[in-house]
């Protein structure tokens, strides 16, 4: 009886918990604007002003919105975007057109995408139809037929801001910002990026017509407001089906943020890195060992996902290298030691592991050189180790000069982990001068 | 062109019938009316002063719509001829295509526009009248009446002067009334009555008609009708003549040969004549007649030119005109036709009656280029001549394009009928050897590019006036939104809309100087109707573009005023040129409405400024962002600069660029001396101007604190001298007063406080706040970096290098051990914001890394905390 009874909660937990994973995954990933924004109200405040001015007065604006990588830029301006789109009268007087400068890299493509996102007359279905001149008086021709207050108003949202900027000559960017500074089809340009040396990247044509309006977003929150973040993005929404189920997870989340270690997992990752995307990244590992059997997180959780996140990468790729491999690589240690960071060639390597063989003949099998040799690319193929870059081409793999691409750190850090390190080996690593 | 064979036939006969009498003012004969007869249409028309007639142009479909106001036989002895001065009307084909959306609405089309330009000649030849029309004056909102449509009557609503439509004025609709009634008896049947009353005087001019004709008929092979008849008309007109025209056209054709070489013979002739009388204006072109036309061409047309804007300017164009006629002759060369027929009215002439116009005329002449003077009255028959020949190739280029409209409307209509007489004039093409030609005709008659003909549509589309746009071409232009824009409800509203760099202010403060050299400069040409370059540097934001821009606005207003020759304006903008050549493609589109490709616009251009002189109005053409229109053989260049050495192109350009020694720097020699040393440099504005700038905008407009605006300008003046700059800072400043006050109502005044927040938000760098909010892992890793570069003294480091130190430093700090993958994140990320300057990752442990930020501003930004 009681075992059916736990099966059906256990079917009812199941249930919740994909519903949890959803809604969190969802968070997690999406740059949606449905989630809060932290710390940026006075930007955002700017941003929409702005935005209303030139959505309702028809006053044209350009705006940079400046800020690291996962500092919520996106976030900013879809928020702005959704809010403007509320009003009511607004909704139906703004036209917007997104740009990034990864996907529309170079200035046909992107007004082109333009063009077609404005649905210009020469649009048809998805094609834009003339040639990269024709479209660009084309274009400029509708954009300056318009004023300020019959037309309707256009937001163009440049992502990868900096990419443009690389455009020749700066066509884009320089028609633009010129028309954002006539009397023309009232626009909005914002345009978002990581680099704050964006100005100096445009010409002193461009960068004058800009109106130099910068918002920056500098993830400018300290540990707490972190914390406050961390339990807010685990906890679940009041509109949750399950308001049991919600309660219990929300204490949870609680007193996780409560957690001794789970502070030390989190102060460890704020002092890494501010950006919230880093945060996500750590609580979906976290979230992925929720199951059934195990319905709510715990530190452990958190812990082992910080450490995936702060895993070394090369060290884990030593520790699954042959143990010949390995002595490889303490002989390169050792003649970076006695050459200062010189280059080697795998000659040099190779006499060095002979010698190594030579004294502790017991411990290492001695492989034939073209066996060393084929462990020896197989490290370049790890890219544990690379050619400098001077080499002539024609120079024999032998004596072909490479450089290690590995810490002495790292190094004896894999080898303390190396499973079933010969002894003689491990001495070896420590100093080259052990057989004395 | 279907029926062209049909026209071959029509012959016109001129013949006065009332005694003339001697004006002596002009020393000429005036008459009342005068008889034109049309050999094949059986039909004698009357014509009198007063009355409406069609005159022959360019385009035979269309001929230009007129009305009499004077007959008169000029003086000349050997070759008298009938004059008549008349009032223009204007066609909406012939409006100028930019200009045609001012009427607002479709034109009907019968519908003519009353010409209200006194910049045209209004002396025409009788040869070139065709028939006469009726033209029936109606009130602007009145419907055209159904009853009277047909092709001879015209409807006039509206009057036209090159820039508005206006309404016609009250005395002109009374006048009206009169001449209708004079109208009715106008036209007698005179069939088979071979009258030719030819005066005494008309005889001994009879045989240079005859060779007009010839010339007509065999260059042009298109002789226009007695009056515009529909396809269907033409086709049984060609039933009741039968046999002749088939053996005429054979004959024609084999004529056509001896025709062509005939031609600069007689010309020759004349130019000997002429030279007696001018010979430093005639040795020449019947020197260079035996060299190549295109070499020819400019240079004479560029001889002829100063006498184009006199009263006798249909001189220069018929000199160019007969130039071109015989040098085809000579060889087949070819230029557009654009440059002969330009879409433009300035070949068109006077309203205003010349008796009042040549007082100025002379005045004026007197006062430039006194020999022109005696160059254009020395040859006044021979000006007469060929004013005709032009007139005649205009009428005959409307009418075809008359008779084109006309068949479209009949094909809508009868569609049957018009395939009959479609497949009909086909089979007489077929039959006489019509194709090859009209080919060589047609292009002698106008010199016509070769390169035109891919241009040309099959159904032979007129290119005196541009293509209308087809159905299927999209409009440029954005939706129009649903709502109104808001109105400003506040001062601050307000000072931010007058603030923004696109409001257009009423005067431009502080470029008064540079104002007034621009507008003497561009004045000056315009009146001497010579070309000239100027160049404008400047850093940007100082006002250049706005100045010019000013400038043209105020020529354009004098020009409105009569006070200016009237100028065409074009702009091309370098940085909005995908590609330097394409230049040339926006300069003819704006000039022309014309599309070409980058190659063949250019060669259209080179034709239209240095070899011909029709075109008698100056372009003006502001070429921006000069420095983009560089390329390797600066080809483009030294044509911008080198059509307004050629007098006949009438071509002013100015030039905008950033840097001042441009010319020098970037120009080759054969550039820059083209270029001449016309220079004119913007200087950054001082605080003081800046001040004067903003204030100027902020007029009876409480906003700002004096000090506050002051503040503003010698900041920005110490900064750069933009004003672009300056009034962005102004307007963000109301914003942060705006934002800052608590009542939205009433925000009060900018304040020094809120423009040092705006400005500091503008200009302060991010560096020192990026750092300051940076993680502790990237903090360290900064100050890692800091510490090798003391230690190798240098000021770049590799990631192994840093990355030990800032191992050594996580240890020192208590923190936990940052292993590679961390740290190199950290790497990436401070040199993704461009903190560091990294290179590319695949180098791994040995990227350089290198500060983007002084050592300084790092230390003071991690020393804060």
């Amino acid at each position: 009886m009681s075992g059916r009874k736990s099966k059906s909660n256990n079917l009812i937990q199941a249930e919740c918990l994909s519903q949890v994973q959803g809604i969190l995954r969802e968070r997690f990933c999406h740059q949606s604007p449905h989630s809060n924004l932290f710390g940026v109200q006075v930007q955002y405040k700017h941003l929409t002003e702005l935005l209303k001015r030139t959505a309702i007065h028809g006053e044209s604006n350009s705006v940079l919105i400046i800020g690291p990588r996962g500092s919520g830029k996106t976030m900013l301006i879809n928020h702005a975007l959704r809010e403007l789109m509320e009003a009511e009268e607004v909704s139906e007087n703004v036209l917007q057109v997104h740009l990034n400068g990864l996907l529309q890299i170079n200035d046909k493509i992107a007004l082109k995408e333009i063009t077609r996102q404005l649905n210009l007359e020469n649009v048809v279905g998805d094609k834009v139809f003339g040639s990269f001149a024709e479209n660009l008086s084309f274009l400029l021709e509708a954009l300056k037929k318009g004023d300020r207050t019959s037309s309707c108003p256009v937001i163009f949202i440049l992502d990868e801001f900096d990419l443009f900027a690389h455009h020749k000559n700066q066509t884009l960017l320089y028609n633009l910002f010129d028309i954002s500074q006539s009397a023309q089809t009232p626009v909005a340009v914002i345009g978002l990026t990581c680099r704050l040396d964006i100005l100096e990247l445009l010409e002193k044509r461009v960068k004058s017509r800009f109106s130099h309006r910068q918002i920056h977003l500098m993830n400018s929150f300290g540990f707490p407001q972190y914390l406050k973040i961390f339990k807010e993005q685990l906890s679940l929404p009041a509109v949750f089906p399950d308001k049991i189920f919600a309660e219990k997870w929300n204490e949870n989340v609680q007193s996780l943020s409560e957690d001794r270690s789970v502070r030390e997992v989190l102060q460890k990752h704020f002092n890494v890195s501010k950006n919230l995307r880093s945060l996500h990244m750590l609580l979906m590992l976290a979230l992925n060992h929720v199951t059934p059997s195990h319905p709510f997180m715990t530190a452990t959780d958190l812990v082992e996902a910080n450490q995936l996140c702060s895993m070394d990468s090369k060290a884990n790729i030593v520790h699954g290298l042959s143990v010949l491999e390995i002595c490889l690589i303490i002989a390169m240690k050792h003649l970076n030691d006695i050459y200062e960071e010189e280059p080697f060639n795998f000659q040099m390597v190779y006499n060095e592991f002979q010698k190594f063989v030579q004294r502790k003949a017991h411990s290492v099998y001695n492989f034939e050189k073209p066996v060393v040799m084929k462990a020896f690319e197989h490290l370049q193929q790890l890219e544990l180790i690379r050619p400098i870059e001077r080499t002539t081409v024609n120079a024999q793999r032998e004596y072909q000069l490479m450089k290690l691409l590995l810490d002495n750190t790292q190094i004896m850090n894999a080898l303390q982990k190396y499973p079933n390190c010969p002894t003689d080996v491990r001495q070896w690593a420590t100093s080259s001068l052990s057989w004395l | 062109m279907a029926h062209c064979p049909t026209r071959l036939r029509t012959r016109q006969t001129y013949s006065r019938v009332d005694t003339p009498s001697l004006d002596r003012k002009l020393h000429y004969q005036t008459s009342k009316e005068m008889n034109v007869k049309i050999t094949d249409c059986s039909t004698e028309v009357l014509i009198q002063v007063g009355q409406f007639v069609l005159i022959k142009g360019d385009d035979d479909e269309n001929p230009y719509v007129a009305k009499l106001v004077e007959l008169f036989e000029d003086g000349s002895a050997p070759y008298p001829k009938t004059h008549a001065r008349v009032q223009w009307f204007i066609r909406f084909c012939e409006i100028p295509v930019h200009k045609q959306h001012l009427l607002g609405r479709k034109p009907d089309a019968q519908e003519v526009f009353w010409y209200d330009n006194c910049a045209y000649d209004n002396n025409i030849n009788t040869e070139t009248i065709i028939d006469n029309v009726q033209v029936l004056a109606l009130a602007p909102d009145e419907v055209i009446p159904m009853d009277l449509k047909n092709e001879k009557t015209f409807f006039v609503k509206l009057s036209w002067n090159e820039k508005i439509f206006k309404p016609l004025s009250p005395e002109l609709l009374a006048q009206w009334d009169k001449l209708q009634e004079g109208k009715r008896r106008c036209q007698k049947p005179v069939a088979g009555k071979n009258k030719s009353i030819e005066s005494p005087s008309w005889t001994t001019g009879e045989h240079e008609v005859k060779r007009i004709e010839s010339r007509h008929s065999t260059s042009k092979s298109r002789q226009t009708p007695s009056h515009p008849v529909t396809p269907r008309a033409r086709k049984r007109l060609e039933l009741n003549n039968l046999g002749f025209p088939r053996t005429r056209n054979a004959r024609m054709s084999q004529q056509t040969p001896s025709a062509l070489l005939d031609s600069p013979g007689s010309t020759k002739r004349k130019m000997a004549f002429s030279e007696i009388t001018s010979p430093s204006k005639r040795s020449r072109p019947y020197g260079s007649l035996t060299s190549s036309p295109d070499l020819k061409a400019p240079e004479e047309t560029g001889k002829i030119q100063p006498s184009c804007a006199k009263d006798d300017k249909k001189a220069s164009p018929d000199c160019c005109m007969s130039l071109r006629l015989r040098a085809p002759a000579l060889k087949t060369e070819t230029t557009d036709e654009r440059i002969l027929s330009p879409t433009k009215g300035g070949w068109k002439s006077s309203v205003v009656p010349s008796v009042i116009l040549k007082p100025v005329n002379i005045k004026k002449r007197e006062a430039k280029e006194p020999e022109v003077q005696d160059e254009a009255t020395s040859t006044p028959h021979h000006v007469r001549r060929q004013s005709s020949l032009l007139t005649l190739n205009r009428i005959r280029q409307q009418l075809r394009f008359l008779g084109r409209s006309k068949s479209d409307e009949e094909e809508e209509e009868f569609l049957p009928a018009a395939e009959i007489s479609d497949s009909s004039s086909e089979e007489e093409e077929a039959f006489t050897p019509l194709r090859p030609r009209r080919k060589p005709s047609s292009m002698s008659r106008n010199l016509r590019s070769s390169l035109k003909s891919p241009l040309r549509t099959p159904s032979k589309t007129p290119k005196k006036t541009p293509e209308p746009r087809t159905p299927n071409q999209a409009t440029p232009r954005i939706r129009s939104r649903n709502l109104a824009a808001q109105e400003p409800t506040n001062a601050l509203e307000e000072a931010r809309l007058r603030l923004h760099v696109s409001a257009v202010p009423e005067s431009l403060p502080c470029r008064e100087q540079e104002f007034q050299d621009i507008y003497n400069f561009v004045e000056s040409k315009l009146l001497d109707c010579t070309g000239g370059c100027m160049y404008i540097s400047g850093v940007p934001g100082t006002g250049k573009t706005a100045t010019v821009h000013e400038v043209i606005r105020r020529l354009q207003q004098a020009a409105q005023e009569n006070d200016l020759p009237p100028f065409q304006y074009i702009e091309v903008n370098g940085m909005k040129l995908t590609e330097p050549h394409q230049v040339y493609v926006q300069i003819l589109q704006k000039l022309t409405g014309q599309k070409a490709t980058a190659n063949h616009a250019a060669e259209l251009l080179a034709k239209r400024f240095c070899t011909q002189g029709a075109s008698q109005e100056t372009t003006v053409l502001l070429v921006d962002e000069l420095d983009l229109l560089w390329t390797q053989k600066q080809d483009i260049m030294y044509n911008l600069f080198d059509w307004p050495t050629h007098k006949e192109a009438q071509l002013v350009v100015l030039t905008i660029a950033n840097t001042m020694d441009l010319p020098e720097r970037i120009m080759m020699n054969r550039v820059s001396s083209r270029l001449g040393l016309t220079r004119m440099s913007f200087q950054p504005y001082t605080h003081s101007q800046l001040r004067q700038i903003l204030l100027s905008r902020l007029q009876h407009l409480k906003a700002f604190e004096g000090d506050a605006i002051q503040l503003v300008a010698r900041k920005v003046a110490a900064l750069s001298g933009d004003a672009r700059r300056c009034l962005d800072i102004c307007r963000r400043a109301t914003e942060i007063c705006e934002f800052s006050c608590q009542m939205p109502s009433s925000p009060g005044l900018v304040t020094t406080a809120h423009l040092l927040e705006a400005v500091d938000e503008m200009f302060s760098s991010s560096y020192i706040t990026a750092i300051k909010n940076s993680s502790v892992l990237e903090q360290s890793f900064l100050r890692a970096i800091l510490a090798e570069f003391r230690r190798s003294g240098l000021e770049e480091a590799t990631f192994q290098q840093v990355y030990s130190q800032h191992v050594a430093l996580c240890r020192m700090e208590g923190l936990p051990y940052p292993t590679m993958s961390e740290t190199m994140a950290v790497c990436s990320h401070l040199g993704s914001c461009r903190l560091l300057l990294v290179e590319p990752s695949r180098n791994d442990m040995l990227l350089r890394v290198r500060l983007n930020v002084s050592q300084d501003d790092v230390l003071y930004a991690l020393k804060e905390e």
